[in-house]
């Protein structure tokens, strides 16, 4: 475990000696203002709530977390630095959940910056905190699994750009897939069971859950379990593909 | 004697490519090992299998009695490891780096800032520590990467070209290192620069195409060579003739050929048969003669004539 947080912390000074993480946060803030206060219209609905802001996250997860996932294993692979990395003693394992863990982290910090937000509608009104507490968590969450699933395509290429396209490819199916748009075309062959099944992976799905406040342990269990697949997967690929 | 690294029968095939065929040795304490081969010969993947980065199609290296293909960390944690082309984390200072490999070997407190100071001192990068490695010359990120290797002390070292892109003066200084170190450690260096295997390697050992071709101290290696106990001389222009056919007509001799000839002076080489030695037989056939030398010498051998004929003899 201390490996791991090793080269967590080495990896989120590297978020901080660059201009990454400050790029980053500044247009995740900026934009959750923007869908928050001008698309989700969080004054003028005159609700004290955060609906509007976790409404979008998802969304601007799409784009921003692919953003921090590429980078994770292509940088490494290309930089040959990777080589240094795993001669070091340190198990696939730890490198893999310490990589993870930092952009997490890092995400984590991004997303708990929207405070400002919440003491606005608490100053303005008189929110259910506990919807807002659990909104957070299952925003965390979320970007968790994003970030598990960008990993996991970076595991597999030297090309950042690669990375992000195919990563933001494969989130968005999950995302979709409790949608019409990706059930219809299951409902018109596949049995009710594929069709259920195929629901139960979207993000979407249990993500709203969370946000409408309805902490169910099976939408937590599903997300952290989507983590530990793609962040096994992850190993599987670094495992096989180190020399190439 | 110590035997701290024993390969076995490695093996490393990419789809139908062999790249390394079934290489077996071992080193011990004190050696330090000059792993030589032409590009694309293997050196590289077999020290990447050896470090613990690629796992061997078949065969492998045992350290400190631990199997790199079951016992991945254990071995790692006995060495240290210099990959082809230094590669390191730009973006960190050296200081950084350092302080990073140590948290990842387990050092901590006092024992850290020691171990990072006494490789940066022994590589003489202390100058450069809050520097981004990113903004370094070729030079320094070698000796960095170096740094690293060294950092935990580690009995067996592994370093892939580490005087590559040194400038004459840091290359000095990086062997004069590598042979303070070689007392208590096994050291493996791969090179294909040949002065390298006579200043700094008590053995080498030659691939070509995946196969080990040659095993054996530097002399040995100068021994195969042609020129090996051949005898050169200098000599006036206007006896050269005279001395080709006297030094020819001595038994042992099998061939004399001219080199040069500059101006007033001539130089002859005199290839014996099988590698005896012929330098006394020589001289004395020429003061026979009555032929002024100017000078005369022995020759060892010459690594590069061997290096190309086992690396292209396959």
């Amino acid at each position: 475990m201390g490996t791991s947080w090793a080269i967590s912390k080495r990896e989120l000074r590297a978020y901080f000696t660059t201009p990454l993480a400050y790029v980053f946060i500044v247009i995740f803030l900026a934009l959750n203002g923007v869908t928050a206060f001008y698309f989700g219209g969080l004054f003028d609905r005159g609700q004290a709530d955060m609906q509007p802001l976790f409404g979008f996250l998802p969304w601007l997860y799409l784009f921003l977390i692919p953003a921090i996932a590429m980078r994770l294993w292509a940088e490494e692979r290309k930089a040959g630095t990777l080589e240094l990395l795993m001669t070091l003693p340190v198990s696939t394992f730890n490198a893999v959940f310490g990589k993870f863990l930092a952009a997490w982290i890092f995400a984590g910090i991004a997303l708990a910056l929207t405070f400002p937000v919440w003491i606005t509608v608490n100053y303005l009104g008189d929110p259910d905190n506990g919807v807002i507490i659990a909104s957070y968590l299952g925003g965390f969450l979320m970007a968790g699994s994003y970030l598990a699933i960008g990993g996991f395509v970076s595991s597999m290429t030297r090309n950042q750009v690669i990375a992000f396209v195919i990563g933001a490819a494969v989130i968005f199916l999950f995302m979709m897939s409790g949608l019409e748009l990706v059930q219809s075309a299951f409902r018109g062959w596949a049995p009710d069971l594929v069709v259920d099944l195929v629901r139960s992976f979207s993000f979407l799905v249990h993500y709203d859950a969370i946000i409408r406040g309805v902490i169910d342990i099976r939408d937590m269990i599903f997300f952290v379990s989507i983590i530990g697949v793609f962040l096994f997967a992850t190993m599987v690929v670094v495992d096989l593909k180190k020399g190439a | 004697m110590d035997r701290m690294l024993q390969i076995e029968g490695l093996t490393k095939q990419f789809s139908s490519f062999t790249a390394v065929d079934n290489i077996s040795f071992s080193v011990n304490r004190g050696e330090v090992l000059g792993f030589l081969g032409p590009n694309g010969a293997g050196k590289t993947t077999a020290m990447r299998m050896v470090s613990g980065f690629l796992t061997p199609t078949s065969g492998t290296a045992y350290v400190g009695g631990y199997d790199v293909t079951t016992a991945p960390l254990e071995v790692k944690r006995r060495i240290g490891y210099l990959p082809e082309g230094a590669p390191l984390y730009e973006d960190m200072t050296p200081s950084e780096l350092l302080a990073f490999i140590s948290d990842v070997r387990g050092l901590s407190g006092a024992v850290k800032r020691e171990a990072i100071s006494t490789a940066a001192s022994r590589i003489n990068i202390e100058h450069v520590m809050h520097q981004a490695i990113g903004t370094l010359s070729k030079g320094y990120k070698r000796r960095v990467g170096i740094a690293q290797a060294i950092l935990h002390d580690p009995e067996i070292l592994i370093l892939d070209e580490p005087t590559d892109g040194l400038d004459p003066n840091q290359k000095h200084e990086v062997r004069k290192l590598i042979n303070e170190m070689a007392k208590d450690k096994a050291i493996v260096i791969s090179t294909h620069l040949l002065d390298e295997v006579d200043t700094v390697c008590s053995r080498a050992i030659v691939i070509a195409q995946g196969k080990i071709v040659a095993d054996g101290t530097p002399a040995d290696l100068e021994s195969r060579s042609e020129l090996h106990n051949a005898v050169t001389l200098r000599l006036v222009a206007s006896q050269a003739d005279k001395a080709k056919g006297t030094i020819e007509a001595v038994a042992s001799v099998d061939r004399v050929i001219e080199l040069t000839r500059e101006g007033d002076f001539a130089n002859l080489t005199a290839y014996p048969k099988s590698g005896q030695v012929v330098i006394d037989e020589v001289s004395a056939a020429l003061k026979t003669a009555e032929i002024d030398v100017l000078e005369i010498q022995a020759e060892r051998g010459r690594l590069d004539e061997v290096f190309r004929r086992l690396t292209t003899a396959a």
